[in-house]
């Protein structure tokens, strides 16, 4: 039996958001070297500020400023930085309540040590020197031992505020196709097709999933399909996506190969894209290296009677 | 012991357009929740529990939207559920909190769904870069095109029905102020001249991508006893699922979907539903799907869906009027889609459907699929109670 495949698979996007009315004013006031919280209804002051009063769901609009000074609530030690955190040397992640505020912010302390970090130490805001309007003007927190630092009495009024950031997310993961379709890349790279069997309903899954999907069994006989198929039913693609350097107008078609029981997906080449047509009968084309066909091309067979494929669909 | 009978009495959308960049997320789902409220005359603290939908994590990036958004929908102290059913969600949603007060497990709930695509990446989400796997060739509409040429050859429907859908939907959302797009000067001349972008489907027979949210508040006998305007009855309501590919499986009319409206039909004493549903919110979301889901849902028989279509029976001033609020096709925020259908269908009951009212509407359908045809939920809404 070959060996299950694996591979590293980063999901990573730049997603955008807009703010609303009380981020904005938050995250232009960093940029700003304002740190602002916002009253709730029974008068309390959250750092960072809310839209919606967490007790009553009353509407929060009352920005209020508090200072770039506070105290350690509680803490935690992080051994090794990993990549996108706020400090690439050993520091404690830390819950900071601002001189001023009724909650806690969470942060990150440069610290020499944890042995030079408890609750209820004073800490100050290091600002980032290049600031944008996001959480990461807070470069991070210090040790700081005097008095609350004043406050300007901002009320979150700025020229020019930031209404949008981008959130950039990723995610790793070590991805493997498992048992079934390790073995079906496999025999791909000697340029044979092999599906698997349903031992129950017999239909022939091409590619294998190691189970049948209708019958919920597991399927382990090998049955080798193709390489010819039935175009079942396609389109005619004329927008080009972003993500594929393929020429368009092209043709996207389903084809259910020779002894399988459902389709597959794949570009039709060899013939002008306006003449493909339902039943037509193809074969693969294999360029050198490539782990699947570059595309199929008819076989020049007399086209498939529809009532051979229609359930193939 | 029965089921208590369900109420909607409170609906609420925002105007979707297709970004939304003065609101955050909580900013919008507030928006339709508040507005939901509104209609029911109820406060925050009236609601005993709120069930949300969005569309599938990648998508947004949004991962846990029932912690991030507890406050902005009253829920802190509250039972808060989400449901994950790719684009069939919002109909989803609406059927697990109508299904918590018809177990009486609650006696008011706020359902909710949303999503801000403006912020958001649907091709992406479905496309990521799986190890060992071929990119998909074909784009967004790729996936629905080939079962759209499957219908026309099963059926011989001439290749002008999916044109007459997408002019009449886009007609009927001008009567809906909540409407994404308001083409006021589409011609059926223009939609057919509109560029091929996914043969056999046309640029404007394609659903837009839009920022939206949509809310209900759903209640017992009680609560619509109290109710300010007239509620709509659930009459029925199900959901069905199916693999996304197996052999056998029929994409253009899937046996989830036919199995979905059967148990709806059943609940709801449905024997004909042509003749006993007056107006029907269905998801269309490229234009030849209405005339493959009027036979999917029993509307027609197999092959003469686009029958129907042509007819002219859709119309909003027809026999049996499909997307009165211009569909999917006119407004699609993904994840609040279907609850938009469930909301719309409900409104048309109420009697509340402002322009696109369809004249008498005493029962109406909502239906919701999505996750390449994995996922259906369906209710059914009536101006009555129901009699069981
Ligand atoms: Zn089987």
């Amino acid at each position: 039996m070959p060996e299950v495949l694996k591979a590293p698979l980063a999901v990573e996007f730049p997603f955008t958001r807009s703010l609303g009315p009380v981020q904005s004013a938050f995250l232009t006031g960093l940029r700003e070297r304002v740190v602002l919280g916002v009253k709730t209804v029974d008068s309390r002051t959250l750092v960072p500020p809310v839209e919606y009063d967490p007790v009553t769901a009353e509407e929060l609009r009352d920005l209020v400023e508090v200072a770039p000074t506070g105290t350690v609530t509680t803490w935690a030690w992080n051994h090794h930085p990993r990549r996108g955190q706020p400090l690439g040397t050993p520091f404690a992640w830390v819950l900071v309540r601002l001189d001023g505020a009724d909650t806690a912010l969470l942060h990150a302390l440069d610290a020499p040590g944890q042995d030079a970090v408890h609750t209820g130490m004073r800490v100050r805001v290091r600002w980032a020197e290049e600031r944008t309007g996001a959480i990461t003007d807070i470069a991070c927190f210090e040790p700081y031992d005097g008095e609350p630092a004043q406050r300007t009495g901002h009320t979150g009024e700025f020229e020019d505020a930031v209404t949008g950031i981008v959130a950039a997310a990723r995610l790793d993961y070590t991805y493997s196709p498992g048992r079934a379709q390790s073995a079906y890349l496999h025999a791909l790279s000697g340029r044979r097709t092999v599906g698997e069997r349903c031992p129950s309903c017999r239909k022939v899954y091409v590619p294998p999933r190691g189970a049948c999907p209708t019958c919920g069994v597991a399927t382990s006989e090998q049955v080798e399909v193709g390489p010819r198929g039935t175009v079942t039913t396609f389109c005619i693609v004329n927008i080009k996506a972003k993500n594929l350097d393929i020429e368009v107008p092209y043709v996207y078609a389903h084809i259910a190969l020779d002894g399988a029981d459902l389709a597959l997906h794949a570009r039709i080449g060899g013939m002008p894209y306006d003449q493909v047509r339902m039943g037509l009968r193809v074969e693969p084309v294999w360029t050198e290296g490539a782990r699947f066909p570059d595309h199929y091309r008819p076989t020049g067979e007399p086209d498939a009677e529809y009532d051979t494929y229609k359930e193939l669909l | 012991m029965t089921k208590e009978p369900v109420a909607v009495v409170g609906i609420g959308q925002t105007k979707h357009v297709a970004a939304r960049r003065d609101v955050s997320i909580a900013g919008l789902v507030r928006e339709a929740a508040r507005r939901a409220l509104d209609d029911a005359h109820l406060a925050w603290a009236d609601i005993d529990a709120v069930v949300i939908g969005k569309a599938p994590d990648f998508f947004e990036g949004v991962m846990m939207p029932e912690l991030y958004l507890a406050d902005a929908l009253g829920a802190v102290g509250k039972p808060m559920l989400r449901v994950h059913t790719a684009g069939s969600v919002g109909g989803s949603t609406a059927l697990v909190a109508a299904n918590l007060v018809a177990a009486r497990v609650h006696r008011t709930v706020l359902t909710l769904a949303f999503e801000k695509q403006s912020e958001s990446n649907a091709m992406w989400g479905l496309s990521l870069p799986i190890p060992f796997q071929q990119p998909l060739l074909a784009g967004a509409g790729g996936f629905f095109a080939p079962h759209v040429r499957a219908y026309m050859r099963r059926t011989g429907a001439p290749d002008t029905i999916g044109s007459l859908v997408a002019y009449k939907d886009r007609r009927n959302a001008l009567k809906n102020p909540y409407a994404h797009l308001h083409e006021a000067d589409l011609t059926l001349e223009k939609v057919q001249a509109s560029p091929m972008l996914w043969d056999p489907i046309r640029y404007s027979e394609t659903c837009p991508s839009s920022d939206g949210a949509c809310a209900m508040v759903l209640t017992d006998r009680t609560g619509a006893a109290r109710a300010p305007h007239p509620p709509a009855w659930v009459h029925g309501g199900a959901m069905r699922s199916e693999p996304t590919l197996f052999a056998g499986k029929d994409f253009v009319s899937p046996q989830a979907g036919k199995d979905c409206a059967a148990d709806v039909y059943h609940q709801a004493g449905i024997t004909d539903p042509r003749r006993e549903i007056d107006a029907v919110e269905m998801y269309v979301p490229f234009s030849w799907y209405e005339p493959m889901w009027l036979e999917n849902l029993g509307f027609a028989d197999e092959g003469e869906g686009w029958k129907l279509t042509e007819s002219g029976l859709t119309e909003l001033d027809g026999g049996l009027p499909v997307n009165p609020s211009g569909g999917v096709l006119s407004t699609n925020p993904i994840g609040a889609s279907g609850m938009i259908r469930f909301a719309e269908a409900a409104l048309q009951v109420r009697g509340r459907a402002g322009e696109h009212q369809v004249d008498g509407a005493r029962r109406a359908l909502g239906h919701a699929y999505g996750g390449g045809a994995q996922f259906f939920a369906m209710w059914l809404v009536g101006a009555e109670p129901p009699a069981r």
